[in-house]
């Protein structure tokens, strides 16, 4: 399967491929495809499609069903859009391993390419959101500021103030944010993964949602600034409790210890 | 005045005492020195715990002045325009955008933002370990009950100082905290809706509580504090330090290192340690970081929303408990609310009366200055450690979120177990422990009679192995053997002295009851005594 | 509760009177007190080497202090305050708060350590005993203080002329109430304002993230979204207060997963909006699980069933999470139909 999808790949595919995916949401992003390249396109496009069908009957269609229809094992596909594709499957979400109370992230089997086509044939099963371009989650041209306010009143109940994650009910929780890719965090905005509530466009605008990732870039990733020292994973006053106790008072345990020791004595001779 | 004997050529008293004669004649310091330079303080590291709470507290004191010097206590809604860029533009109160300003552009600001927080978490886990010190020792006999109130006075009020501190920022994290408060207050029956009202001035959160709870946190509660320090510190003086049992070491005496020098350079050494450590602490490590956190708004929250350590007990009371709420006559009764809203105060009491129970249990009136090892009152021992078993269960239900996520679990499977162990646990652990003692009462008890085990192997002549024990030395045997042993009260005679069947009242049973589970057969391992020890050491030597 | 309660031959043998008194060893009894051990000597105080190595040791530690603190005041007025530098391994991170703490904290800790170094190496260490005293007064004492006050209080005729004293008694145990009286105004009675928020009939419900008001096609099977009433704006005065009671989540829940009719007939074509505010403690509730329909507070984990009136399923809260009616204006934009029904937030004595 792979080598087949390896030796039909063109250079130029996973470009086309992605304006494609873009262009079946409606033609949102029409600008980005000429109209000229609109035929190559659409034959490509179903190219995608068929590939993606294949990679999708081998990976997915156990628990979604061979039409993306759902099964009793996974819900329906049908209308979710590429953008959910990219997300589940780029986070190594999809396929699943095992049931439980939530599937995790883990390593991500699938090339981009791959993913792409996969998403390009989930797209054609129902109209859903594209994967987004790189314009709209990069963090550049966001207001910060704002982004933290919205991240406060949309996110942080369940990502905690800074995206470290937190517990949600029955064994589920809201994962860290911390070195998520920035698009794969727009793709869950718009897509709401499994327990995760959508935030769609109609209610929280591209602009919104590039505030929101450039807040996060700017307070949770490797750059960011913690001025105070070592932030204790950012999780507020338990673990700073846990290291006031162990380390804080541990340490001025152990300077008491030397200050009431007794001294050594002068060895008898 | 005539008193010197070191006078210089010029029959004039060195500068030092001619200050010393000044001051003496108008404080008699003389006299008060008398007593009190060459004062004996013994040596262990456990006595130390005090000192740390008192060098916290003097530190959180300076550094709460030069807070104070920044810090605006108001909720006037105001733009952010400091240098924190990821607040620019917000809307904040003044005390919080002060505290930005401390945080990001006074020099040094954070430091000691960092050192007062840092300090306080360590002033109350000093003040708790301390007052365990003191519980396990049992410090707290007569006449020292007193200053145990006092410590634990100065603990509740501790937490009090600090969850008002904590609040002062009024960031997302701690307003969330005051609105817990205020839910609190509200499910009082009867007055809780007014008494919301006129704490907060109004419907929450109002524009009044960071400018009261300032007045509470930097005036009110630290000068009760500090009078209460003056009189505990005034108490280890007068009382003078207790000791652990060794030879020497007696009721009526204390053994150990005169004031002036060695523990005026001790004592006064260890406070620049304290401070020294905090401040390397508050250097490498971020407590509080409010810019993360953000202002707070009653309509935004953040996951993990925990008190400080402290206050986390009482964050699992109410975690752990059900929904119960009554109805009737159209008024609310929110027992879900009010019934850990009372437990919260009984929790601490249950410790703070400990004391007064055991006394009336021995029904000893006697002075006591000599500590106990914990094993040696087994029933105290288990009391104390199903106590912090308790407030340990509570504080895994105040944390029951993080537990979930960093362990894999369900925050309902967590919250369950907060339930049942609330109730199981200190029982187990009371078991657990006073079996432990009666075991460590057992080894020392053959310790004394049959000596160390050396270790080493012998073989007799027969080919029987044994291990050669090693008897003590006097001073192992003293020390082993001092401690006091009660014997259980029992109840009077039945009948009085003219036959007539006597009313036993209920109290004097309880109390013949819980003085048979204090030192009844199966409750303290008799100590040996010198006859069984002469007998096993004068028959065949060691065996 | 007197000690005659407790026979003496319960209390442990009388404890031992002999102060410091040191015991010989004694065939009589083998676990007697022996008395304070020897003085052993430190190498310090048998070899002047030895304990001028501990001398300069500890004007190292003091010279040390003096470097760190000339460091202090060199970092305060080289570092700037926006300067971050990365400390492996604990990240980037404030210089100068970095550099300011780590010369004070040396600066104490040297001090700290040279003093104890001092005292344990060079101070004597021998052992010295100080004799307890008695706390309880002699009975000739307390004869004496008793006589004392009753003579004081004969004197001041208390005990016989009763109208002073009662007259007293009231004066002192009323005076109080004017301190109490004075906290009267610390804030306004309840009144009904905890029954009321901002939404009334046609209130247009404004999206927090765009302030704009929404129209049913903007929200989402699945979604989550924060409202606030049109009119209400952050720079308000009582902005904290109005949104502490009116903050609003809305969901869009399939009208067949409804499982309560009324909260169907509340919504707006299966678009469900509910108070914000945790009718536990009042936190901001809104940990939404879009599967479920469940919703769960981060700060004690009462846990609601949106799909069923909010009723509560786990945790401390007491009574369901209120639903405010909406429906739609002629422009097609969402609206409240009322204000909630009952109110929101935390349970009250009054609430009913």
């Amino acid at each position: 399967m792979k080598k087949l999808s390896a030796r039909r790949r063109h250079p130029l595919a996973a470009v086309v491929v992605l304006l494609l995916a873009l262009a079946c949401t409606g033609g949102l992003y029409a600008v980005f495809a000429p109209a000229d390249k609109a035929q190559a396109e659409e034959t490509s496009q179903s190219l995608a499609i068929d590939e993606g069908k294949k990679l999708y009957s081998v990976g997915c269609a156990s628990c979604h069903g061979t039409g993306g229809q759902g099964t009793s094992d996974g819900p329906s596909l049908v209308g979710v859009g590429a953008a959910a594709v990219d997300f589940q499957v780029g986070t190594g979400r999809m396929p699943a391993q095992q049931p439980g109370a939530q599937v995790p992230k883990k390593k991500n089997i699938y090339t981009q390419a791959e993913i792409d086509q996969l998403a390009a044939y989930i797209a054609s099963l129902g109209a859903g959101p594209a994967i987004p371009t790189a314009e709209l989650y990069s963090p550049e041209g966001a207001d910060i500021a704002k982004g933290g306010e919205l991240f406060r009143t949309n996110c942080a109940q369940c990502h905690n103030f800074t995206g470290k994650g937190g517990a949600l009910t029955h064994g589920k929780y809201a994962p860290s944010l911390e070195d998520v890719d920035p698009k794969h965090i727009y793709e869950a905005m718009q897509t709401g993964p499994q327990n995760m509530p959508s935030f769609p466009d109609t209610t929280m605008s591209e602009q919104n949602k590039k505030d929101i990732i450039g807040y996060l870039h700017a307070v949770n990733s490797d750059d960011t600034v913690e001025p105070g020292g070592l932030n204790l994973g950012g999780l507020g006053p338990v673990t700073e409790g846990l290291f006031g106790w162990i380390f804080g008072l541990g340490a001025l345990v152990a300077v008491a210890i030397w200050v009431a020791a007794r001294t050594a004595k002068a060895k008898k001779s | 005045m005539s008193t010197t004997t070191t006078t210089d050529a010029r029959g004039k008293a060195p500068a030092g005492e001619r200050v010393a004669d000044w001051a003496d004649g108008r404080l008699g310091i003389y006299s008060l020195a008398k007593a009190n330079l060459r004062k004996v303080f013994p040596d262990h590291p456990s006595f130390m715990l005090g000192e740390i709470c008192l060098y916290s507290f003097i530190i959180i004191i300076l550094t709460g002045v030069y807070l104070t010097l920044f810090f605006h206590p108001s909720m006037n809604e105001v733009e952010y325009t400091g240098s924190y860029v990821p607040l620019q533009g917000q809307l904040m109160s003044e005390a919080f955008n002060s505290t930005m300003h401390i945080s990001f552009d006074v020099r040094g600001g954070l430091l000691i933002r960092q050192i007062h927080h840092w300090a306080a978490l360590v002033f109350l886990a000093g003040m708790f370990v301390h007052m365990m010190r003191v519980f396990f020792t049992g410090a707290f006999r007569k006449p020292r009950e007193i200053n145990w109130v006092f410590g634990f006075l100065l603990f509740v009020l501790g937490m009090f100082t600090g969850f008002t501190g904590y609040s002062l920022p009024d960031d997302l994290l701690s307003g969330t905290g005051v609105r817990f408060m205020e839910g609190a207050v509200l499910s009082v029956p009867i007055v809780g809706t007014y008494l919301s009202f006129f704490l907060f001035g109004g419907e929450f959160p109002g524009g009044d509580f960071v400018a009261r709870f300032f007045a509470v946190h930097v005036l009110l509660l630290p000068g009760i504090m500090l009078g209460l320090v003056v009189a505990h510190l005034i108490l280890v003086f007068y009382h003078k330090h207790t000791q652990f049992a060794g030879p020497g070491r007696t009721n009526n005496n204390v053994v150990g290192m005169p004031l002036m020098p060695v523990y005026m350079a001790k004592a006064g050494g260890f406070f620049f340690l304290v401070f020294g450590v905090i401040a390397v602490i508050a250097a490498l490590v971020q407590i509080n970081p409010i810019w993360s956190l953000g202002p707070y708004r009653p309509d935004q929250v953040s996951t993990g929303a925990q008190p400080d350590w402290y206050m986390g007990f009482s964050e699992g009371l109410i975690r752990a408990m059900p929904g119960w709420e009554i109805d009737f006559a159209g008024h609310t009764l929110v027992l879900g609310v009010f019934i850990p809203l009372m437990i919260f105060p009984l929790v601490l009491v249950a410790i703070a009366v400990y004391p007064f129970i055991e006394s009336w249990v021995t029904g000893d009136k006697r002075e006591h200055h000599i500590l106990d090892r914990p094993r040696n009152a087994p029933t105290r021992t288990a009391v104390g450690v199903a106590w912090i078993t308790w407030y340990c269960v509570m504080l895994i239900g105040g944390g029951n979120d993080l537990f979930a996520t960093h362990f894999h679990l369900s925050i309902n499977a967590v919250t369950w177990f907060v339930r049942i162990a609330f109730f199981v646990a200190p029982v187990i652990a009371f078991v657990v422990t006073k079996r432990i003692c009666l075991g460590l009462q057992r080894r020392d008890r053959d310790k004394v009679l049959h000596g160390r085990e050396s270790g080493i192997i012998k073989r007799l002549p027969h080919g029987e192995f044994i291990e050669i024990h090693e008897p003590l030395s006097q001073e192992q045997l003293h020390t082993l053997t001092a401690h006091e042993q009660y014997e259980p009260v029992e109840i009077g005679p039945k009948v009085d002295e003219h036959g007539v069947e006597r009313k036993i009242p209920a109290s004097e049973k309880l109390r013949a009851k819980l003085s048979k589970n204090y030192y009844g057969e199966g409750h303290q391992i008799p100590k040996p005594t010198v006859e069984e020890f002469k007998e096993i050491t004068s028959g065949h030597g060691h065996h | 509760m007197s000690s005659q309660d407790i026979p003496e031959k319960n209390l442990p043998t009388a404890q031992d009177e002999h102060g410091a008194a040191v015991a010989v060893a004694d065939e009589e009894n083998p676990f007697a007190d022996p008395g304070l051990p020897p003085h052993e000597h430190r190498i310090q105080d048998i070899d002047e080497r030895a304990a001028k190595r501990s001398e300069r040791t500890v004007a190292l530690l003091f010279t040390t202090s003096m470097l760190a603190t000339i460091g202090f005041i060199a970092s305060y007025v080289t570092i700037p305050i926006d300067q971050n530098i990365f400390v492996w391994p604990i990240g980037h991170i404030s210089a100068l708060n970095f550099a300011l703490g780590m010369t004070l904290g040396v600066a104490l800790f040297a001090i700290g350590a040279g003093a104890v170094h001092w005292a344990r190496t060079l101070m004597s260490d021998e052992e010295i005993v100080d004799e307890r005293h008695a706390i309880e007064a002699t009975p000739e004492v307390k004869a004496k203080v008793i006589a004392d006050f009753k003579q004081g209080a004969k004197e001041s005729a208390l005990g016989r002329r009763k109208l002073i004293r009662n007259t007293m008694f009231g004066a002192l145990a009323l005076f109080p109430l004017s301190g109490i009286v004075l906290l009267r105004d610390l804030g306004p009675l309840p009144g009904t304002k905890l029954r009321h928020t901002l939404w009334k009939p046609g209130k247009l419900l404004i999206n927090q993230n765009t302030h704009e008001p929404m129209r049913p096609s903007d929200i989402a099977v699945g979604s989550l979204t924060f409202a606030q009433p049109e009119g209400l704006e952050e720079h308000d005065h009582d902005f904290q207060k109005e949104i502490a009671k009116a903050a609003l989540m809305l969901v869009r829940i399939q009208p067949d997963n409804i499982k309560d009719k009324q909260t169907l007939e509340w919504s707006h074509e299966g678009i469900l909006a509910y108070s914000k505010i945790c009718t536990h403690v009042g936190c901001p509730i809104s940990l939404y699980e879009q599967q479920t329909h469940h919703v769960l507070c981060p700060c004690h984990q009462s846990t609601f069933d949106l799909a069923d009136g909010g009723k509560v399923i786990f945790g401390p809260a007491g009574h369901a999470l209120p639903q405010l009616r909406i429906g739609v204006n002629d422009e097609g934009y969402l609206e409240a139909l009322d204000d909630f029904e009952e109110p929101v937030g935390p349970a009250f004595w009054e609430r009913g």
